[in-house]
């Protein structure tokens, strides 16, 4: 009796063992496939989650950035290559996906805008100082016609 | 010198300008890329029977629309009361798509608090969520009698938004 006792006790165990086994191979799909892994979180790297905005696809533990590498990986194992795969993307997502912008019209803005700021703000700032230097010297010349008075 | 002590106050309200227009975009709303194009085509189980598969292809030559749904989606609770005043409406048929749900707590949902769909459509993995773009629960598509998705809105559906866009949407798309 007893013994049929620690037999059922094993298996029940051993199932336990099983079961938390399964759970653990679950939580990291292709962890037995490191290189395939990396090439996703690669592409992920550069992919937008859309759900929390400011993370990468890499980066984002929310269900639809785990859904979405999901489908990365499942389309690299399929052969499919990186711009294929952004191709994807981008056909359901715009290119509000990609985390760096691509340089097209609706962009131009973005992209140029700093510089040409710049560009304006270093013009006005060479202005600003030729200005004062002819002020300045302007300003000398009278001060030296008044103080001999 | 009179000219450039304006100058402050016009860059001051240029970013006036932009700040109030930034406070007015919705960064959650986003456009899809998917608009005026061809509806992704899926086949799915029903809600109501999963062992029948349904084709999306089937619906072709009527103008419908797709409403993303899922029980564990809060704002869905929100939009809920509108949609079954739609469907009361009987303008369009209204097909949902119930997405990466529990098919117990979907039939619940239904049973509890009212099936305002023809029909759902069971994506309990979210693989035609995908296909349609979704990132968020609630979403809703406007489809027209060639496939084509011509309206998406993403987040809740109110009842100010169905009469003010979608159902002038649907009159003008001739249903």
């Amino acid at each position: 009796m007893r013994r049929a006792w620690g037999i059922a006790a094993g298996l029940v165990l051993a199932c336990g063992l099983n079961l938390s086994l399964a759970a653990g191979r679950e939580a990291r799909p292709l962890a037995e496939d490191p290189a395939l892994e990396a090439r996703v979180m690669e592409i992920a790297e550069d992919l937008r989650c859309l759900v929390c905005q400011n993370e990468t696809l890499a980066a984002s533990h929310a269900g639809l950035a785990v859904d979405l590498r999901a489908q990365i990986r499942e389309r690299l194992a399929a052969g499919e290559d990186r711009a294929q795969i952004i191709d994807f993307m981008v056909a359901r997502y715009g290119d509000f996906i990609l985390y760096r912008p691509p340089f097209q019209p609706n962009t131009w803005v973005l992209w140029v805008g700093p510089f040409v700021l710049l560009a304006l703000a270093l013009a006005i700032m060479a202005r600003v100082i030729r200005q004062r230097r002819e002020q300045g010297t302007g300003d000398e010349a009278s001060f030296d016609e008044e103080a001999p008075s | 010198m009179k000219k450039q002590a304006w100058l402050p106050l016009l860059v001051f309200l240029v970013l006036v300008g932009f700040l109030a227009v930034g406070l007015r975009l919705d960064p959650r709303d986003l456009p899809s890329p998917l608009i005026d194009r061809p509806a992704p085509q899926f086949a799915l189980p029903s809600v109501d029977a999963m062992d029948q598969v349904r084709d999306s292809g089937d619906l072709r030559g009527q103008v419908w629309l797709l409403n993303v749904w899922a029980s564990w989606c809060v704002a869905c609770r929100q939009e809920h009361g509108a949609l079954m005043d739609f469907a009361a409406q009987e303008s369009v048929p209204l097909y949902g798509l119930n997405y990466k749900d529990r098919h117990g707590d979907a039939v619940r949902w239904l049973r509890e608090r009212g099936d305002p769909y023809v029909d759902s459509f069971f994506d309990g993995e979210g693989r035609v969520g995908i296909d349609f773009g979704v990132y968020g629960v609630p979403e809703t598509f406007l489809i027209d009698r060639e496939g084509r998705i011509r309206y998406k809105h993403a987040g809740p559906l109110t009842p100010e938004l169905l009469r003010d866009t979608i159902l002038p949407l649907i009159g003008a798309l001739g249903a």
